[in-house]
């Protein structure tokens, strides 16, 4: 292995050196500063003369008689079933004290694309015990579901509360309660120190953490690193998933702190910007990091991924929440009025999308009417919210009484619905009849997107109803 | 791909590579050459020369490739294999089949460096001549057929690029692609297999005016916004508003012969689903397996970029080749904007001159040549054949003035405007009927009034002018409510909704709903014009507004679609509202 001491130039995270051997593309690299630190690095571009390199950790300390190896090799995750209960930095380097970790395998962490011929479609309904995902949004194994959120918003807390509830029901009777339970694969992303040990004590307390992988690329750390963080979360999780059979739920956060990285190295190769100076490739870049999400045939596991993001001014137009969009199998979308109003948690359904939900629900998966409950609520909701816009304008009093039972169904959604708290765990039959209990408030007639011998056989007659109504 | 013969030209090694953009040195190459590049033989293709450096965007990751590793030219552009074998097929973007991928890399993940034949060189197929041994054949003429699936026939053909003369040896029989069926009298031999370079559009004789619809089975596209069979369209819309549910309605439904559907940058998952649905649904008009008349090309969005962009022009080749069999066609691409940002990436990489929002300046002259590549065409042979283009855009944040959407628009004459805000009501198909707009209505009327019923127009202007009313009225009744309105507009209103909930709306995965026959759609809306004109009467005849909409019958109107039988449910539904409401007076 050859050593170079030939840096001809260093710009923000960037450093190019002469060669005079060939380099590939994507190399990794080891920069030994005068000081006797080593930071490691990846080819962005190699030419027959001299390549340019990314350096994770940052390019503080380098100078021009730092040297430069190369190591032949693309980047590679170490993976074994002993990661599972481990905390690594950014990197993959264990920051828990623990012992080394001897690998069984070494992955490369740019995964291959899985070919379409070869997945299998994901349609196993996950419980999350949580009614706004599961009523109306349901998630499957092998999807990828982002939360869409806004700063200050509590989607940290939705995410735990998924990772901890998150179960598949028709497993939990045959082989009992652990064989559905999920692995979960942490990657952080410049999150704060706060924010992270909100994660970890969260973990410990409920002893998550045996059955975790955690990546933590905090607030302080290199921005650069985390653009492989989340290739060394998935490519684990690949491994665990389709080698060693666990279903693997990836939480990668945030999202946001991804693309600022992508855009900071784009501006120091002076790259050509797409819109509001993200790189062009983005939406490449962004796919082969959630379409590593699946089921394959014949492998047993799964990887199911719920990145998180926050909408710079929250707002669903940005490049990051919009390719994002453009790539998941839908959308969690938090809202900041129902946050104000102590929602919890604060999911708006009205734009939150699950794709994969029509296959992944029904008879034999959840129940026979939950398509429908979901669709009436759906239109139900969407009216109601219409009508408080009116309200405002015109009073209560002169709506017609139709009108106030759709004003008091939305109330009523997001009171009794929605908002759950983050402890409560509800079953899917619980959350379809909160469902009943409220669209029985409706005259049957209106509840034109229902089957009529559902209706029959689940709508609340005026005895029930008092009963059911607070 | 295609196993050309290796006519090669000079090879050259890697000067550089930066993630798909490779530039070589001292290649001799013409512009858009099919290349190997470096050790590992990955494929790509020639976009820049300049020098002696030639610019190659490569259809497979470059992790690990250097300088110095050799590139290998094969003197041929970028084609694709024709032949039988092409339908109940999967693709890449560059005509590699995806099980045979599967087979040969022993892995589901998409290695690298691995080469297919489009269709399969060893399968025999039992070719029924249909000329015989003295027969004078031109190119494009028909030579025989085979049976390809269970729905198509086959026709093998005289490729456009062989001279034709008399035939002098035609073979009858099992035979495989590669050999030759029939032999002329110059010498050539023609084989069932044709090559043809993918940015090329095939020779055909003249273009004509469409004038049949493309039947889409979906109410408000047959409805409304009818396309015709050689007709373009887009389908615009934010992520979420159903784009890919109603490009895969339509691969279901349409009565196409051929189906191409093309999903290019979009989810691996959702391909899953057409692979796994297709062989198992049943082709609406011959009742066959759906997948014995589509030919799937998945380019997901996390396989290689350069296969992204070529993946439209594979798609729209293959429609060619059946086009020219004579054969109605439609081809779905999902989505184009994916497309469009693939040529903007490999642009950004060349560092060419970005147009509009970092967008190349041919953007609009690519997307016009492709859609140019469907209508209603005579072929060379003298038959009739169509491909019908129906192209998804993704505008970024739904915002409709971008340089994709802009420059699909001005080519296409259907336009499906998809609505984020009818997708959050789950109204679906979520189209909004006041953005829409079909350029073929006038033409495709005479159709509809011969194969339907001769009152088509005029029903459809009804729907029309009510849902315009219902639009105006509504930004009234946001203002004052709807009780304030004069008692006519308020049962305007009411006719209109039934008009969005019972006959726009249509469920996809209601067995009795995802496909809506002509003669059913007309009839759901003459019933409702039916309630409609009762109605008026009962309001002239002096009985209030809230008891005419309060009628018993009423809300079936909601029920029409999903019925078993529907013309009984909706000849009765017809004489029960007229009975009551007459009864109200």
């Amino acid at each position: 292995m050859k050593e170079y001491q030939t840096i001809s130039e260093i710009s923000g995270p960037l450093v190019f050196a002469e060669v005079d051997e060939p380099i590939g593309y994507d190399e990794i690299v080891e920069i030994e500063t005068p000081e006797g630190e080593t930071l490691r690095g990846q080819v962005l571009e190699s030419t027959d003369g001299v390549v340019a390199i990314q350096v994770f950790e940052g390019t503080t300390g380098i100078d021009k008689n730092a040297s430069v190896r190369f190591l032949g090799e693309t980047m590679k995750m170490p993976v074994t079933e002993d990661l599972l209960g481990r905390v690594l930095d950014g990197s993959g380097q264990p920051i828990d004290g623990g012992p080394e970790i001897v690998p069984d395998e070494r992955h490369d962490i740019v995964g291959a694309a899985i070919n379409p011929y070869s997945r299998e479609y994901p349609e196993e309904f996950i419980q999350t015990g949580v009614s706004a995902v599961d009523g109306m949004n349901t998630l499957v194994r092998g999807q990828k579901l982002p939360i869409f959120s806004g700063s200050g918003l509590p989607h940290n807390d939705l995410a735990l509360q998924i990772a901890r509830q998150a179960t598949v029901p028709e497993e939990a009777t045959d082989e009992g309660e652990d064989g559905s339970e999920f692995a979960v694969i942490f990657g952080a992303m410049g999150i704060t120190a706060e924010e992270a040990n909100e994660f970890m004590d969260d973990f410990e307390r409920t002893g998550a953490l045996e059955r975790s992988v955690v990546f933590m690329n905090l607030a302080d750390d290199p921005a650069v690193e985390r653009t492989v963080t989340p290739r060394m979360a998935l490519t684990t999780a690949e491994y665990l998933a389709f080698e060693k059979g666990y279903h693997v739920l990836v939480i990668l956060t945030d999202m946001t702190n991804y693309c600022e990285a992508l855009r900071e190295i784009g501006a120091a190769r002076e790259e050509v910007p797409g819109r509001r100076g993200y790189p062009g490739y983005m939406y490449t870049d962004l796919a082969q990091l959630y379409e590593r999400a699946g089921r394959i045939k014949g492998r047993e596991g799964s990887v199911t991924q719920i990145p998180i993001l926050t909408m710079p001014g929250d707002d669903d137009t940005h490049p990051i929440p919009d390719l994002t969009g453009y790539i998941t199998e839908g959308q969690i979308m938090m809202d900041r009025d129902l946050n104000s109003q102590g929602v919890q948690p604060p999911v708006n359904v009205l734009p939150s999308l699950s794709r994969l939900m029509d296959d992944g629900i029904g008879e034999g998966l959840t129940r026979a009417d939950h398509a429908d409950i979901s669709d009436q609520m759906y239109a139900a909701y969407a009216e109601g919210e219409d009508l408080r816009d009116l309200v405002n304008i015109v009073g209560r009093e002169a709506l017609s009484e139709r009108d106030n039972k759709y004003l008091d169904f939305a109330d009523r959604f997001e009171a009794e619905f929605v908002d759950q708290g983050y402890d409560t765990d509800r079953s899917i039959d619980e959350t379809v009849e909160i469902g009943w209990d409220l669209l029985s408030e409706f005259p049957k007639e209106e509840l034109n997107r229902i089957d009529e011998e559902l209706i029959e056989e689940h709508y609340r007659e005026e005895t029930e109803e008092e009963v059911t109504a607070d | 791909m295609s196993q050309t013969q290796q006519t090669v030209r000079e090879d050259g090694i890697i000067a550089s590579v930066s993630g798909p953009v490779v530039s070589a040195r001292d290649l001799d190459a013409r512009m858009n050459d099919v290349v190997y590049v470096g050790d590992e033989g990955l494929m790509g293709e020639v976009i820049e020369i300049e020098g002696d450096i030639t610019t190659i965007q490569v259809y497979e990751e470059t992790s690990g490739v250097a300088p110095g590793e050799p590139v290998e030219n094969t003197g041929d552009p970028l084609t694709v294999d024709l032949g039988p074998g092409l339908l109940d097929t999967i693709y890449d973007g560059v005509q590699r089949p995806l099980d045979v991928l599967e087979d040969k890399m022993g892995s589901p993940y998409l290695d690298r460096g691995v080469d297919a034949p489009g269709i399969e060189l060893d399968e025999k197929w039992e070719f029924v001549p249909e000329v015989v041994e003295g027969d004078a054949v031109e190119p494009g003429d028909v030579l025989g057929v085979v049976e390809e699936t269970v729905t198509i026939d086959h026709k093998v053909m005289v490729p456009p690029d062989v001279e034709g003369g008399e035939i002098t040896e035609i073979k009858s029989g099992s035979y495989t692609v590669t050999e030759p069926i029939a032999t002329l009298d110059n010498g050539e031999e023609i084989t069932m297999r044709q090559e043809w370079p993918v940015r090329e559009a095939r020779p055909s004789e003249t273009k004509m005016t469409p004038r049949t619809p493309l039947v889409s089975g979906q109410r408000i596209l047959d409805g409304l916004f009818p396309i015709a069979k050689g007709g373009t369209a887009a389908i615009p819309g934010p992520f979420g508003s159903g784009k890919t549910v109603t490009q895969h309605s339509l691969a279901k439904f349409a009565d196409a012969d051929i189906i191409i559907y093309v999903g290019c940058g979009e989810r691996g998952n959702e391909m899953t689903e057409v692979i796994d649905d297709f062989p198992e649904l049943e082709d609406p008009s011959t009742g066959n397996p759906l997948m014995a008349r589509t030919s799937l090309i998945a380019n997901t969005s996390n396989m290689p970029v350069a296969a992204r962009e070529s993946c439209v022009y594979t798609g729209i080749t293959i429609a060619e080749f059946y086009r020219d069999m004579g054969y109605d066609v439609a081809l779905m691409a999902d989505s184009t904007s994916r497309w469009a940002e693939a040529m903007r990436e490999i642009s950004s990489r060349l560092e060419e001159m970005p147009g509009e929002e970092g967008y190349p300046a041919y953007l609009s002259a690519r997307l016009s040549e492709f859609y140019e590549r469907a209508g209603a065409f005579e072929n060379i042979n003298g038959t009739e054949g169509t491909i019908s283009a129906i192209g998804a855009v993704s505008p970024p944040g739904g915002d409709f003035s971008e340089p994709v959407t802009q420059n699909t628009l001005r080519i296409v004459k259907t336009f499906w405007a998809l609505d984020a805000d009818l997708a959050e009501r789950r109204h679906f198909p979520a189209i909004n009927w006041n953005e829409s707009y079909s350029l073929y209505k006038e033409q495709l009327d005479p159709w509809f009034q011969e194969n339907v019923d001769p009152e088509w127009p005029d029903e459809r202007q009804w729907a029309v002018d009510v849902l315009d009313e219902e639009g105006e009225l509504q930004e009234i009744v946001q203002l004052v409510g709807k009780d304030a309105l004069p008692e006519d507009q308020q049962l305007t209103l009411e006719v209109a909704s039934y008009l969005k909930e019972a006959y726009l709306q249509q469920n996809a995965f209601n067995p009795n709903d995802m496909y809506c026959s002509p003669e059913k759609t007309f009839t759901m809306l003459t019933t409702i014009h039916h309630f409609n004109d009762e109605a008026f009467q009962a309001l002239e005849a002096g009985v209030p507004v809230e008891e005419i909409i309060d009628i018993d019958a009423a809300p079936r109107l909601n029920r029409m679609a999903v019925q078993d039988d529907w013309k009984e449910y909706m000849a009765d539904l017809r004489d029960d509202i007229q009975a009551q409401m007459r009864e109200l007076y």
